[in-house]
């Protein structure tokens, strides 16, 4: 049996020899021989479906070889061959019989507004439509783990974007239990199958501050990127499909934590966006898109002369923090507001209505998104928010200081 | 003895999808075909940089997603008049190309086999509808075999896409003023290589499996014509030749071809949850939400052409280019799209042969601060894509979008005529009520896609606003 150490430098390397390829599918067979295989429900919510067909592009172990010899699939909209009452049977019945058991892969985001009803994976039998918030609320309480893959599913993503017309919310903000983060717009086959192994055969992988697996989320793209040396001779890129730094034309690589730079797309390491000579728009971060567009528009404060004191400035506290996902220095202009207007324009913070409505919408529960305290790392005061049982307006508790909603970011004072 | 069947969610398709049918002496009397669920894409849209809607756009649909990026970059060009390099529309070509292989490969296996063809005897493939499955045992075999076989294929056609699109789904390499690769030798002969593959699979074992299909359900030849209203709009511009397609824009109604007049496009909400006075044209659509609505039954609204309803795709898009005519019904929908996927293939490799190494792919532009409008059409995996875009320097003022599945999906319009998916089913016979595989057999050959046609929504106020992104 492969140890978990050697699993993790299996994972991380990235030439196609050395991929999730040919020594896991026999470990995982090993680890499964004689025993059932293990359940997976694939619940799509509000999505493209872009995760999905993403996944289905996973080289080595083939999806072929996943949906035929590793792992039972019950549900899957985009492939089961059920459909309408037949289907919903089927998640329901999988559901409490693997309870406990099954492995729940959400896709998509949860639509809030109007109980939900912007979004449906379908109708019940008496004729009443069984919406996304019922869907996960009911089946992820019952999941051994559960991923959230997808920019979607993790932090929102484009569907949450401002306005957030249909309320959306990510996995994490509906669910009690501890949910793993996958981000990506899609997500990369290896990212979402390198986690799924990881959990079949060793469980929890390390997380980051976002629960994103530090095994793929743990570079920062800007310190792999093969055209750091541009960055660092001050060669940029005036538009895109110039063979150049794509710093100016709006890369967001800087304050990106994913493996993009060296893994590539997709299982024969064809391209990334920064080498198709266009920017890294930062789409597995928290806060994509709002907080990475204009995508042609460059980061704040890092100007041109004297670039690497600046773009390391930018590092240091992200880099220290392991994913933190923004720079401090960013987030502090964000939050302070001496951002340049290109860039504050199309990323207003996040309308307050969203937490009410999760208040609204989970009942008696009162679950509230409320601020904690984060270790502080080298001068850096970031804040994470948890969910946790309390009073949002109960500001003494908190200690809810001036400050602005943003990426779900919020400076703290110094004091602490 | 009427009988009301429900199927939700219609699995197998990009999104979620509602079809209740009628069934009166074995033999399908009425339908009703509802999205259900909707997000808000233009409102997303609104004051954002006008260059960033290639990128936002794609997120819309994750299979077709480089069609929307075809549609939003012609749009803004065609407001701004820039002319794209020779390069970039070869390009563009070969990576929407790529994509719409991956689509057709995807839908016909992954999506359409099984309800022809019973599968293995474990999930996801159980449970199933207990149906007239007409393939021999040595035959399902085949298929199957091939439908294992199609993982590898479908994603080396994603494979093509990233080689000059940096990722897929949602490439980064078709953009407002053209392409991004630089195409160097390396990188042709890489997509050259893959091609060669998908191009011997489609011919191998796609359209036999497909002649296979046709043989044996030979009466879907006359099940679900509908209308028999075609709509095209045109695909993979010519290189040097401005205005000229491929595929050409073009529609077939009451037996004869007619030009394409874009101007008369109106969208109706009667049966759809919105209030609106009147049929309204994109460019003027703002549309009021209300879930209560009596007698509307779902998201989607209806896009009518002079009032009559349309049908898109391959078959249209083979239509008007005269390449397929051998009839409207369901499996000449599934036959043209195999068709279009080997045409599109063979075309391929000649628009990689044209590329002129070392010459430019991009041309810069500046956003002016005045306002521009512009629209931009194109074909897509399903047919009839047009984006419409009105923007003043960096901030879009107005964006409306029609996808293929909003004219194929739609509800009833105005004049209670029924969307092309409910006039298709309508008269197909449903032997057994309980398994009702039929419905999904015609109502999956239009290759619905909800993730597309569902309805954006946007607030005013207090009040809830609902926008068509598909007017």
């Amino acid at each position: 049996m492969l140890t978990r150490r050697q699993f993790i430098k299996m994972a991380m390397a990235t030439t196609a020899a050395l991929e999730l390829s040919d020594f896991l599918i026999p470990r995982l067979a090993e680890a499964f021989t004689g025993k059932k295989r293990p359940p997976v429900i694939w619940l799509e919510m509000m999505t493209c479906t872009g995760d999905y067909l993403s996944v289905v592009n996973t080289l080595h172990p083939n999806m072929r070889e996943i949906l035929f010899n590793t792992i039972d699939l019950y549900f899957s909209n985009t492939t089961m061959a059920a459909e309408g009452d037949l289907a919903i049977e089927t998640l329901v019945e999988t559901a409490e019989r693997e309870k406990g058991e099954f492995i729940l892969i959400a896709e998509g985001t949860v639509p809030m507004k109007a109980d939900g009803r912007y979004g449906a994976i379908g109708h019940h039998r008496d004729g009443t439509l069984f919406t996304d918030l019922e869907a996960i609320r009911y089946i992820a309480p019952k999941a051994k783990y559960i991923m959230a893959v997808g920019t979607c599913a993790a932090f929102g993503g484009p569907y949450a974007a401002y306005p957030n017309p249909s309320g959306s919310v990510p996995v994490h903000k509906v669910v009690d239990g501890q949910v793993i983060n996958v981000p990506g717009c899609p997500v990369h086959p290896d990212w979402a199958i390198g986690t799924l192994t990881h959990l079949l055969l060793y469980g929890v992988p390390n997380l980051d501050a976002f629960n994103r697996p530090t095994v793929f989320f743990g570079k920062r793209i800007h310190d792999w990127c093969p055209r750091r040396q541009h960055f660092d001779n001050g060669v940029f890129a005036e538009h895109p499909g110039e063979e150049k730094c794509a710093y100016k034309i709006g890369c967001k690589g800087p304050v990106t934590f994913v493996d993009c730079p060296t893994r590539q797309w997709i299982g024969e390491h064809n391209s990334w966006p920064v080498e198709a000579n266009t920017p890294c728009i930062g789409c597995v971060s928290p806060g994509f898109p709002d907080a990475m567009t204009p995508f042609y528009a460059h980061l704040p404060d890092l100007n041109v002369m004297g670039i690497r004191a600046s773009a390391d400035k930018v590092g240091i506290g992200v880099a220290a923090a392991t994913a933190i996902g923004i720079g401090t220095h960013l987030t502090a202009n964000i939050a302070s507001g001496r951002l340049g207007k290109h860039w504050v324009e199309g990323t207003k913070p996040r309308p307050e209505g969203i937490i009410r409505d999760i208040r609204k919408h989970s009942g008696d529960r009162q679950k509230e998104v409320v601020f904690i305290p984060e270790k502080s790392i080298k001068g850096t005061y970031l804040k994470r928010y948890h969910i946790k049982s309390g009073n949002i307006n109960d500001k003494k508790k908190y200690k809810i200081g001036r400050g602005r909603w943003m990426l779900g970011f919020k400076m703290g004072d110094k004091r602490r | 003895m009427n009988k009301r069947i429900r199927i939700s969610p219609v699995t197998r398709i990009n999104g979620f999808w509602n079809l209740e049918v009628e069934v009166d002496g074995g033999k399908i009397t009425d339908a009703w075909s509802s999205g259900i669920f909707f997000r808000g894409f233009e409102e997303i849209l609104k004051g954002r940089d006008p260059r960033d809607a290639a990128y936002l756009t794609e997120r819309i649909c994750g299979i077709c997603s480089s069609a929307h990026a075809v549609a939003a970059s012609r749009a803004l060009e065609a407001a701004l008049k820039i002319e794209v390099p020779r390069n970039a529309v070869l390009l563009r070509n070969l990576s929407f190309g790529a994509d719409l292989l991956q689509n057709h490969i995807r839908h016909f296996y992954l999506l359409t086999v099984l309800d022809f063809v019973r599968g293995p005897d474990r999930p996801p493939y159980i449970p199933r509808y207990e149906a007239d499955y007409r393939l021999s045992r040595v035959e399902t075999d085949r298929v199957m075999n091939n439908y294992r076989g199609h993982f590898e294929i479908a994603r080396l056609t994603h494979e093509m896409v990233t080689i000059f699109g940096g990722k897929a789904p949602h490439q980064h390499g078709i953009v407002p003023g053209g392409a991004t690769t630089i195409p160097k030798v390396d990188r042709i002969q890489k997509f050259m290589g893959m091609l060669d593959l998908v191009i011997k699979f489609l011919e191998d074992k796609l359209l036999p499996d497909m002649e296979l299909l046709a043989g044996r359900y030979e009466d879907y030849y006359r099940i679900g014509r509908g209308y028999g209203n075609l709509l095209a709009y045109g695909n993979f511009p010519v290189p040097d030749s401005p205005g000229k397609f491929v595929m050409p824009f073009g529609l077939y109604t009451g037996g004869k071809k007619e030009d394409f007049d874009p101007t008369v496009i109106r969208e109706h909400v009667h049966y759809s949850w919105f209030l609106q006075d009147r049929p309204r044209h994109p460019s003027e659509g703002e549309t009021d939400a209300e879930p209560d609505k009596a007698g509307a039954y779902s998201w989607v609204k209806a896009p009518r052409y002079n009032g009559r309803p349309f049908e898109t795709g391959p078959l249209a898009n083979l239509w008007m280019k005269g390449e397929y005519t051998n009839g409207i019904s369901t499996m000449d929908r599934l036959v043209a799209r195999a068709i279009e996927a080997r045409f599109v293939a063979v075309l391929m490799k000649q628009w990689l042969k044209e590329i002129e190494i070392g010459k430019p792919v991009y041309q810069p532009f500046e956003l002016p601060d005045r306002e521009s409008e512009g629209v931009g059409f194109t074909g897509a995996m399903r047919g009839a894509l047009a984006h419409w875009v009105r923007f003043r320097g960096s901030k879009i003022l107005h964006y409306q979008i029609i996808t293929p599945s909003a004219w194929y999906c739609s509800p009833r319009d105005d004049n209670g005529m029924r969307g092309p998916i409910e006039e298709a089913l309508v008269g197909t016979p449903v032997a057994d009520v309980s398994n009702p595989v039929e419905v999904g057999r015609v109502a999956r050959s239009f290759d619905p896609c909800l993730a597309c046609a569902v309805h954006l929504v946007r607030i005013e106020g207090n009040r809830l606003k609902f926008r068509n992104e598909s007017i």
